[in-house]
């Protein structure tokens, strides 16, 4: 079928949504076109092409795309495609180009800005249509690109709201990111990690804000955490603080999850507020402050870090959580299959011992061999088959509904709830993309 | 870096020592054996096969010399190791049901080097196939183990494994050890 601006409009309601916004592979490509293609979408951070002639790959809607390190020091996201024939011009995931690319096929030789430096063979292309001066013969530019703090984010519209404005509030999460860092610079570490998602990528989203969920879905390994936990206590070992990151999922139980706040904001970002603030009073986190304090004074210090937000979506594809300095983004490849780049950072000018914490919570919750993600990605592919049966055609987001508070275009969730308020106010924004009619978004 | 990662990393890594026949076969036979506990899921006897303070170790790329305080796949000490054996049989572990199937072949076992007090480095190769939900996965790669001789045989002060596909991406996570 042919979906409507009506039709489409129609799968969403106040408290529960259609299944086929998970399962149809048309509204995928609706969504693709209408969300990814059009949204400001994650790239990556200025870091990972630290040197003129580095590249990064990076996937948009279904757009290859790459961003890149010019020899003028400056960062461009392109059309990872040759203006000739349409060969990939990099395959590898990452590299450095050296002066210029060069396209594999037939030599094609170009800026690492995409623009046509040479051809081969010139001469037969005298009297026709090419022009080397063409944008037609240039590697594309993304329509738009820009970086907020040093995160890069493209959009494929060629108008629409700028990026700090799609940001909006939501944009505290990047701030908060460097900020973070006494020296106010951070800095990836190593390769991200890549997940497939055998799901569609809104069950993801809707699962990162979703604090009625762990108390369940990670039991075992809360258990597990805390009986190893107690067991070394017993030994007279004190047991790694990051363990408590895993037995946490047991110590609030699965009802105790209520203390979190959550918010969703217009353009369908949503935020989880006060889970871990991770200011223990240990010397490590000690000194982190007072180095804190050194480079920003005591008040702004205090600010920054009084800052509690476990966890912000930035609509459609992030998922960041500020104190833990992890960063996710998904690459939606069908409805039921999504790619997860999952990335750490380090806080410049932090005590070891911080970025230790970081990477700890990277290794039990974000790796390969996580025994948290272990339990969600399985939830989520239960739930993308589930949702082919139309026994029931709709999604239950009743949890709190009527009961959310709205404050200046921000959305709140009732005291003392597992409200799933985020869950319908991302679908909210969702049915305005879906249904704006090409209107920018 | 740890003693265990130091021996590794100054090891050379294309080099093979000339063992006896019996050190061969015992090595052999505990690297078979160790596999062997894995597929069957003997989880009180795989805690036995490390040392006190070995690790299961699967770095993120070939050049990485250390597993601690970097990114890694799996960097686990015992600790670790229990913790996952008591949440993988969790009965709320509900990505273990259905519960998968390891199986390994390990070979081109090739004893790295010999110290004189028996302990050694041994380099070999395996696969692994995973059924897991009604479908079958592989991985493959190397394996180099620091064997510290005991009285009562070989123990794992480091297990390094190598995946051929480490970059990824991971189609689901790797539940248990490979
Ligand atoms: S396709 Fe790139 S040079 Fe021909
Ligand atoms: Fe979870």
């Amino acid at each position: 079928m042919t979906w409507s601006e009506s039709e489409i409009a129609a799968l969403v309601e106040p408290d529960r949504v259609h299944r086929k916004a998970y399962v149809d592979p048309e509204i995928f490509d609706l969504e693709m076109e209408r969300i990814f293609e059009r949204l400001w979408i994650y790239i990556g951070h200025e870091s990972q092409v630290k040197n003129p002639g580095d590249y990064y790959l990076a996937r948009v809607g279904r757009q290859p795309m790459m961003m890149t390190r010019d020899w003028n020091g400056e960062i461009n996201v392109l059309y990872n495609r040759c203006p000739h024939r349409g060969a990939q011009i990099c395959s590898a995931r990452k590299g450095n180009a050296g002066k210029l690319f060069r396209c594999s096929y037939h030599a094609w030789m170009f800026e690492l800005d995409g623009r046509l430096e040479s051809v081969p063979g010139a001469k037969g292309y005298e009297g026709t249509r090419f022009d080397m001066s063409s944008p037609d013969f240039h590697i594309r530019k993304a329509p738009r690109a820009d970086n907020y703090r040093g995160f890069w984010f493209a959009s494929l519209a060629e108008d629409g709201p700028d990026l700090k404005t799609h940001l909006g509030r939501a944009g505290l999460a990047l701030d908060q990111l460097v900020d973070r860092s006494p020296d106010g610079e951070i800095e990836v570490v190593g390769d991200c990690f890549h997940m497939i998602q055998q799901s569609n990528w809104k069950l993801f989203l809707e699962n990162q804000i979703d604090a009625s969920h762990p108390g369940a879905t990670h039991e075992s390994t809360g258990a597990a955490a805390r009986s190893v936990e107690n067991e070394m206590k017993k030994d007279g070992k004190q047991p790694p603080m990051s363990y408590g990151f895993l037995s946490d999922f047991v110590r609030h139980g699965i009802d105790g999850w209520d203390k979190f706040g959550t918010t969703g904001l217009p353009q369908g970002h949503c935020t989880l507020e006060g889970y871990m603030g991770l200011r223990p009073d240990d010397p490590d986190t000690n000194e982190y402050v007072e180095r804190m304090y050194a480079s920003y004074g005591e008040e702004k210090a205090e600010e920054i870090l009084g800052v509690d937000l476990h966890h912000v979506l930035l609509y459609p594809c992030n998922s960041v959580q500020p104190p833990l300095q992890q960063l996710r983004t998904i690459r939606p490849i069908g409805p039921d299959r999504t790619l997860s780049e999952i990335w750490h950072f380090r806080l410049k000018g932090a005590p070891e011992a911080i970025y230790q914490r970081s990477l700890a919570y990277y290794y039990l919750v974000n790796s390969p061999s996580t025994m948290v993600n272990a339990d969600d990605l399985f939830n989520w592919w239960k739930c993308q088959h589930g949702l082919e049966s139309n026994a029931i055609e709709w999604v239950s987001f009743h949890r709190n509904a009527g009961q959310d508070t709205e404050e200046g275009g921000i959305m709140y969730s009732a005291p003392s709830s597992m409200s799933e308020l985020p869950m319908r106010s991302m679908m909210h924004a969702w049915r305005d993309y879906m249904t704006a009619n090409g209107a920018g978004a | 870096m740890g003693e265990a990662a130091e021996k590794l990393a100054a090891g050379d890594r294309f080099s093979s020592a000339k063992v006896s026949i019996e050190t061969q076969l015992a090595v052999e036979r505990f690297l078979y054996r160790q596999a062997e506990i894995l597929d069957e899921k003997r989880w009180d006897e795989w805690l036995t096969l490390f040392a006190e303070d070995g690790h299961y170790w699967m770095p993120v790329s070939e050049d990485q010399e250390d597993g601690e305080g970097v990114p890694n796949i799996f960097w686990e000490n015992l600790d670790m190791m229990t913790m996952r054996i008591r949440r993988n049989n969790h009965p709320q572990a509900h990505s273990q049901a259905p519960e998968n199937r390891l199986c390994h072949v390990v070979s081109n076992v090739i004893v790295e080097s010999e110290d004189p007090n028996g302990d050694v480095v041994v380099r070999s190769r395996f696969h692994c196939a995973e059924y897991l939900r009604y479908d079958i996965r592989n991985f493959t790669g190397k394996y180099r183990h620091y064997l510290k001789k005991t009285a009562e045989g070989y123990r794992i002060a480091l297990q390094r494994v190598d995946l051929v596909n480490r970059e990824g991406p991971y189609e689901y996570v790797i539940q248990w050890w490979l």
